[in-house]
Parts: structure tokens; sequence; C-alpha cells
């Protein structure tokens, strides 16, 4: 979970990422924003997040982000 | 669902389809060409109604720019005491001169019918503005619904002549003080008696060799569909006692020349069904046209010095052939007459001044 | 699809005949069981279908049955791969799991990637050949060769808009989105809807597919909110872009004389005649769909209110842009060869621009292709690219704009900014969009950079010659205006973060007086001020008389 937000850090530092549960809909990330992210995931974590899985409620908060990562690594 | 919520339903929308028919018509009123100051033409066929009102007719010309643009009913009447009228329209075809029979017998039974029978020439429809100036002036009838189904070009249809606003609607951006002031008022009369009197002299070039320019004929024979058409004239003429004269007007140019074969296929049919039929065109000469002097477009139409003196020729014809009354001294037609033809004379002296 | 195609497929929308097909089509699917309704429809989609051209079938045919077939397989391997996986999960590690997964997972590709080439093999050879073809003659005619003629193709109706339905469709079964359908005739339906067949919208499957299969009986709202907005898409396409678009032919049928002012009032002009046809034939499609009780997708959310190009194309033709985000755009941009790029640029370029990298590069890719798929023209393929570059451009302003508004913090909500925004995205769309109407790209540039550099033909607009050369009277200028100012009033109704559509004619549904006083007026404006029928040339009513 630290690792990403870590991530997620470095792509907005102004941004309260545990607290912020509206990423996709306040327009917060946009498209550049969540290839970095899947890249960054895929680099640091190893594990593939395929882009049926691109859903605002993925990637709304940090915690449904780690929810899918989480889903996607137990396989 | 309460009943009364669904009778409300349908009310707003009956209401609503009659409203906007309503103004749909009234649109079409406006909208419609009114066929005063550009083609006059178009006027022709609805001028016909008040005529008849006034006085009845003896005989009646049907056919098309052949009839409207040479017989005179005003000279017919000072000549000969004959009470007559011409449904003549631009180009119009042989079944719209029977709708314009069947829809004349509506209101009154002439003693005799004369056809011009070029249009024999045309099987199919041929032009929808032709059909729009022949047709919109006629007074709604079963005859008139019949008349426009069998003239109705590709892409036409027939709700258009119900509700003109939906053939004229293109008109809206280019409206004139004239569409407004006759939307729904009288408009001026433009014939005389369904003759359109045209002034202007525009000789026929002689140089021209009409004969030698005539297109090849490829089919000797009129169309079949054309003749049928004649076959119920003739048949509804006879049923109601008309005496049906087929006539052939005398100009001959060679864009609408009349060819011998038609010629012969026309009197063979009027001996096979005792109808006289007059082929004027031999005739040019004695009826005295000179075509440097008698016709408005280079000798297709004649202008009215050429068509008083055909009137004059064929209203010999008339009232030797045929058992027509002299109406001079009836005080039904008398008045209505002599005041029409001081209306003719003053036309002609007001044209030929301007 | 080009919009030269878009104004073609409203057309067909556009007839007595069409009309009364439809208005059968409703009453009689309305009458049906609800079972028996998608039979009925399917008849009717692909009766309407055929009208077009009998060889228009075996071409959609194709496309159902294979789409269909691979769908099925994909959908029965995957379940076979579920029970597998189970069955094996307790014995393998979690790395060993992993590796089924995707070994399993290349195996239902492998069905996928048969799908998308013969689907997407079909389009383009017979939208692109004869492109390809004009390009290869161009060039071997610099060594001399004659030039190859144009082998004129079948262009299936619709074959652009089926094709990503179909696909879509495909990709979201191999995706494990939605479930294949087993029935052929049935998935038929939702490729064939007649509504959405020509022109879209390019609805999904696990949207549309279950209403259009068990239509709900359609009721009063669904009734007079569908006819409303039926009606008013009628408005738009024969009253507002069918004139414009008189003004439109002259210019740009004449693009030597008419330039300057000319090309500055086309982007204007131009941009009413593509907002009437398309979203006009948008409203006819979900007009009619609702009045059969069938919800379509919103295409079109207020496109013009953009005040970014980012925006605008998230109002604008919705569904295809969805297409391209979701199964073009973000499949490639994180790709693996995507991600090796990104690491590789990262270590080389820095940070900034090895992050960039695989974005930009699948924007201007995603771009390109959305250009494509509008035509097989290099006018098409610039327009794509323009518009990428735009977004990609303002996307690097970011931080510029960050810097504006925190120097006039007010700005944001300011009114006059907004509409300065508005306008300013609706000219650089509009601009970039008329491309569309000049017949190549050399001239479109050409009457492009006229509008700054003939400043002289700006008197024209004033002094009446603008009015002789655009061919339109000023009354139907007056009517257009008009037309307009309506357009924009209804545009602004509402709650304006959904789409107008159904906010504007739904409320109405409960007065029947003034909805059915509504409709008859939309009615009677379409009848009289649409451009339909013969049309009226005085001289033909003038007896030739020589």
């Amino acid at each position: 979970m630290n690792q990403l937000i870590d991530i997620l850090h470095s792509l907005h530092p102004d941004v309260d990422f545990v607290t912020e549960t509206g990423l996709v809909e306040n327009g917060i990330l946009n498209s550049l924003d969540i290839v970095t992210i899947i890249t960054e995931v895929s680099v640091c974590m190893d594990v593939q997040i395929p882009a049926e899985e691109i859903l605002p409620e993925n990637f709304d908060s940090a915690a449904a982000l780690w929810a899918l990562v989480e889903r996607l690594d137990e396989a | 669902m309460k009943k009364h919520i669904i009778l409300t339903r349908v009310l707003c929308i009956l209401l609503s389809l009659v409203l906007v028919t309503a103004l749909l018509w009234a649109a079409g009123r406006v909208l419609e060409p009114k066929y005063v100051t550009v083609s006059p033409e178009g006027s022709l066929t609805a001028e016909y109604y008040a005529d008849a009102a006034e006085v009845s007719h003896d005989v009646v010309f049907i056919g098309d720019c052949e009839v409207y643009e040479a017989f005179i009913p005003a000279v017919l009447w000072t000549d000969f005491g004959i009470s007559s009228c011409v449904r003549g329209s631009a180009q119009q075809l042989v079944w719209q001169s029977y709708a314009m029979l069947e829809d004349t017998l509506r209101y009154e039974t002439p003693k005799v019918v004369v056809f011009n029978v070029l249009s024999l020439k045309y099987g199919t429809p041929q032009n929808e503005a032709f059909n729009r100036m022949t047709l919109d002036g006629m007074e709604w009838s079963s005859v008139k619904a019949d008349a426009v189904r069998a003239s109705m070009t590709e892409g036409e249809t027939f709700l258009t002549y119900l509700l003109p606003a939906l053939r004229f609607h293109s008109r809206l951006a280019e409206l004139s003080d004239e569409d407004f002031r006759y939307a729904f008022a009288a408009k001026p009369t433009v014939s005389d008696g369904g003759y359109l009197m045209q002034t202007g002299v525009v000789p026929a070039d002689p140089a021209v060799d009409n004969e030698a320019l005539k297109p090849l004929l490829t089919d000797p024979s009129l169309p079949a569909s054309a003749m049928e058409w004649l076959d119920r004239m003739t048949a509804l003429c006879e049923e109601r006692g008309i005496t049906l004269i087929l006539v052939k007007s005398p100009t001959n140019t060679w864009k609408y020349w009349w060819y011998d074969e038609w010629d012969a296929q026309v009197a063979d049919y009027a001996a096979a069904h005792s109808l006289a039929y007059f082929n004027l065109i031999p005739d040019a000469d004695k009826i005295g046209l000179d075509m440097s002097t008698d016709t408005y477009d280079g000798g297709i139409h004649l202008n009215v010095s050429g068509a008083e003196k055909l009137t004059r020729y064929f209203g010999h014809i008339l009232t030797t052939t045929c058992d027509l009354p002299d109406r001079r001294t009836d005080d039904a037609y008398a008045p209505v007459w002599d005041r029409r033809a001081n209306v003719y004379e003053q036309r002609k002296t007001e044209r030929k001044s301007s | 699809m080009s919009f030269a195609a878009i104004r073609e497929a409203v057309t067909h929308f556009s007839s007595l005949t069409f009309l009364l097909f439809a208005a059968v089509v409703v009453l009689v699917c309305r009458l049906l069981p609800k079972r028996a309704r998608w039979v009925w429809l399917l008849a009717a989609s692909l009766a309407f279908y055929a009208a077009g051209d009998w060889w228009y079938l075996p071409f959609l045919a194709a496309s159902v049955l294979s789409t269909w077939g691979l769908a099925l397989l994909i959908g029965k391997q995957a379940a076979r791969d579920e029970a597998a996986l189970t069955a094996a999960r307790s014995t393998l590690s979690k790395d060993e799991r992993k590796a089924l997964k995707a070994s399993q997972k290349k195996k239902r590709a492998r069905l996928l990637w048969v799908g998308l080439v013969f689907n997407f093999g079909l389009l383009c050879v017979l939208k692109y050949t004869d492109f390809v073809l004009e390009g290869v003659s161009g060039i071997a005619s610099l060594w001399g060769a004659g030039p190859i003629r144009p082998l004129d193709l079948i262009l299936p109706l619709g074959i652009s808009y089926y094709t990503f339905r179909s696909t879509a469709y495909l990709i979201d079964v191999f995706r494990g989105k939605t479930e294949a359908q087993p029935n052929p005739a049935r998935y038929a339906l939702f490729i064939s809807f007649f509504p959405a067949v020509v022109q879209g919208p390019i609805c999904r499957y696990n949207e549309t597919a279950a209403q259009l299969l068990e239509p709900r009986d359609a009721d009063w709202t669904d009734f007079s909110a569908g006819l409303l907005r039926l009606l008013w898409g009628y408005f738009k396409k024969l009253v507002v872009a069918d004139t414009a678009m008189t003004a439109v032919r002259a210019i740009v049928s004449d693009p030597e004389r008419l330039n300057g002012a000319y090309a500055a009032v086309l982007i204007v002009v131009y941009s009413a005649v593509i907002y009437g046809d398309f979203t006009g034939g948008m409203d006819i499609s979900l007009g009619l769909s609702r009045m059969m009780g069938i919800t379509l997708t919103e295409n079109f959310n207020r496109p013009f209110s953009s005040v970014s190009t980012e925006e605008y194309w998230n109002r604008w033709h919705i569904t295809m842009g969805s297409y391209f985000t979701d199964y073009v755009f973000y499949p490639m941009s994180i790709s693996k060869p995507m991600q090796r790029l990104t690491v590789w640029g990262r270590a080389r370029l820095g940070n900034g621009i090895g992050m960039r990298l695989p974005v930009y590069l699948a924007t201007i890719i995603t771009w390109f292709l959305t250009g494509l798929w509008h035509g097989a023209s290099w006018n098409f393929i610039v327009w794509g690219l323009l518009n990428g570059a735009v977004i990609l451009i303002s996307r690097e302003c970011k931080p510029l704009y960050a810097r504006f508004h925190k120097r006039f913090p007010g700005a944001k909500e300011n009114r006059f900014y907004q509409a300065f925004c508005r306008v300013r995205t609706f000219l650089l769309m509009g601009a970039i969009r008329s491309l569309d109407c000049y017949r190549d790209v050399g001239v479109t540039f050409r009457a492009f950079g006229s509008i700054f550099t003939r400043p002289g033909t700006y008197a024209e607009l004033f002094n009446g010659q603008a009015l002789e050369a655009l061919g339109l009277p000023v009354a139907s200028w007056i009517m257009l205006l008009a037309a307009v100012v309506v357009l924009w009033l209804v545009g602004r109704a509402g709650d304006r973060k959904k789409p107008a559509g159904w906010q504007v004619a739904e409320p109405l549904s409960d007065k029947p007086l003034r909805w059915a006083l509504v409709c008859g007026a939309l009615l009677l404006v379409i009848l009289l001020a649409g451009q339909y029928g013969i049309g009226f040339d005085a001289s033909d009513f003038i007896y030739n008389r020589f």
C-alpha cells in the first residue's frame, strides 16, 4: 500500500491520497496519469493491470487501487 | 390507467393535428405560386368556375396551348352568338383533358366539345411543374384525385396536391407582395373565358424549313395509352349526348410537328367513331394566317391577331356542322357576354398600347 | 465513416417511406408480446438494411457470424479454463497459477485476434483499397507508370459502425465483461438494429442487448418523449443542417474565389451543418428507439459548451471516443512494448519524457486511426492528427494555465472567461473540421490561411456580395439564425452535466396539451422551413414559349 501511495505521490505531490476518494471523478487523474500508474505498478510490483480494469471505480481512491492490485496479484 | 387521462392525451394530439393541418392549408394559400404576373397559364384552370357560375356554355374547347392561345370565346360571341369557354393549360395531357371534361360535366353539359389532338403524342406523365399548373386550380372531387394519380411524375406524392404547402414550402424565403395579396383574396382574371391573350409579334423565320427539321418519327402510331383516354372521352361525350369534334390547330413547327402518320391515325379514329376531325394545318391560307404578323413566338403559337382569324374561321365550321343556338337575343346570355366582349376589347387595346 | 457519409446516412431517415415503415415497426412492436418483439425488430432491421442493397447483407452476415461464433468459443474456453484453474488451485504455487492463467489467456487471445483481423481486414479492404491504390499509383507515376484504376468495391451501409459494435462485443467477451450470446439471430439484432445501424450510436452489448431482446412495454412517457425527440432531430437535420449546407456547398465549390472571409464563414456554418446532421440523426435514432421502449446510449452531450478540446471529445460522438479509449488507446499505452519503452525512455531521456513517451505515442496513433476511421482520405488523417496534436499541446500547456489561474483566481468562474474558452474551442474544432469540406489538404490549408491574408474579402459580408455568392436569400439566413438560437436555448436547458435530450423531452409528457402543441409547432416548422421535396425553381413554371 505504501509503495502505491509513493507512486501516486510522485505524480501529484499536492494531493492527499489517503483521504481522496474521487480521483477520477474529480478529474485529478487523467489518462496520462492512469497509464503511468499502470506502468509503475507493473515495473515496481510486478502486477499487470489489464485494460478492462481501467474503470473509474478502480482508480477513484488509493484504497480501491490497492484492492485491485491485490485481487490481480492473487490470481 | 384512468380513462380520462387517455382521452385527454388523444384529444390533445387531435387538436394539435387539426391545428397543424389548418395552418398548413393556410400557409399553402400563401406559398402557392399566384400565376398572375408570372406564368398566368397556371390560373386558367381555376378561372373556369367563376365563368361557369355566370353563364352556361354550348361549346367547350379542351386541350393544351393550342386551344388557350387559339380560340377566343369573346369573338365567337360577337360574330356568331356562341356561348363558349376554353379549358386548356400548359401542356395539358390527354388524361388531364379528360378530367377537364369530367369536371365540366359536374357543372354543365355543353352541346359541343372541341378537343385539340396534339397532346395525343404523350402517353406518360411529362412535367411536374405543368402538372401543378394544370391541376392545382381544379376544385376537389374524385375527378381531380384521378387526374392527379394519372399525372404524377416520379417523386411526386398525392399529399402535396392536398396540401400544396408541402410542395411549395421552399418558396417561403422568396415570397412577394403578390403572394400575400392574393393568398385569400380573389385574383384578377388573366384570361378571357380561358383564352390567354398574347399581343406581341415575333414573326416566324421564313428561312426555317420546319418539315426538314422535324425529328425522325421512331414509332408511327400515337401512344396506346393516350388513345385509350381519347376512347374514354369519346364514350363520355356519347353517353352525355355531346358532339365531340377533334381539331388540330393550324400551327405546325418542327419541335411540335404533327406527323402525317398521326394525322391519318386520328382521321381513321374519327371515321370509325363518326366524329368530325378538322386538321387546320392545310387551311392556314384559307384562314388568312400570315406568320410574319400572326404569331408571338416565331410560329409556334398564334397571337391575338392570328387567334381572331382562326376563331372566325372555326366559328363558321361550328355553325355549319353543329346545330348551335345564336344567343345574342337571349337575355340570360347577352348582358354577360356583351360585358365580356367589352373586357376583351379593352384588354386588347391596353396590351397593344403598352 | 466520413461526415459526408453521415449526411447520406441521415438521409435514409428523411423520406415518407421511412416514416411509414418506422410507424408500422413501432406500432407492431408494442402490440406483440414481449418475447416475440425481438424477432419483429430483427426482421424490420434486416429489411431496412437490405433496402439499401441486397449485396450489403452477406457482409453484415460475415461480421455477425464471425464475431458471434468466436465469442461463443472464447466464452466456452473461458469456462473450461476457469474450471481447470479451480481444480488445480490447491496443487499449484502462486507463480504457477499466474503462469497457467497467462497461458490460458493467450489461447483465448488467439481466437480474439482471428476475429479482429477478419473483421478489420474486411473493413480495411472494402474501405481503404482505393485509397491505397491511389497512393501507390501516385508513387508509381514518379517512375512513369500509368495510373491504376480504382476498384470501386462495395461499401456496405454502416460497416464502420457495425464493425465497431461487433468487435467491441468480441473484446468484451474476451475480457469477461459480458456473456457470449448463444443465439446468432439474437446477436444479429444487436448488430443490425435499424435506428442505429447506419450512423450509431456505437452501443455496447452489455448496455443495450437486453433491452433489444426484450423491449419493455413503451408507456406514454416513452412514446411522447420519443416522438418529441424524433421531431427535434428532423428539425435539426432538415431546417438547420440542410439549409446551412447550401452556403457550405457554394463556398467549397469555388475556393479560389470564395476564400478569406468566406473560409471563416465556412467554419461557423459548417459547424451548424454537422451539428444539425449528426446530433439530429442521433435524436431521430434515440427518439425512435425510445418509442419502442429501448433507451440507446447517448452520443452527444452539449458538445459546443466545451471549454477545451479534451472536454469536447468527451461530449462529441461519445460512443466512438469511448471505443477508441477502451479498445485502442488504453490497451496500446499499457501494453508490454510500451512499458518497456517507458523504462528505456526514463533511463535515457529522463523521467518527464520517458513517462510521456508511451502515452503520447498512443495518443497520436489513436487519433491517426480515428481520422482513418472517419474516411479514406488524407483530409481525415490530417484531421485526426491535428486533433491529437491539439490535445497534446494543450496538455503540455497545463502548467501555463495553472500559473494563469493562480494569478487570476476568479477566472475559472468568470462567465466571460468561460464564454471565451467555449468560443475558442468551437472555432478551433471548426477550423480543423473544415478539412472535411474541401477537396484536399492543400486547398484547406490555403483557404484557412486566406482568413488572415485576405482582409479585403470581409467587406463582401456586408455589401450584399456574400449574400449572392452563398446562394441563400436573406429570409433563409434569418430563419437559420432563429433556428440556431432555439438550438442554443434548448442546449442550455436542464442539468448541464447530463445530455439535454430526455431532460428536455420527458417533463413535457406530464403536460399533454403543451407537449402536443410543441410537437405540432415543430412539425409545422419542419414542413414549412425544412429542405425536402422537389424544391421550387420558378423557371420550371414558365411555359416554354421561346
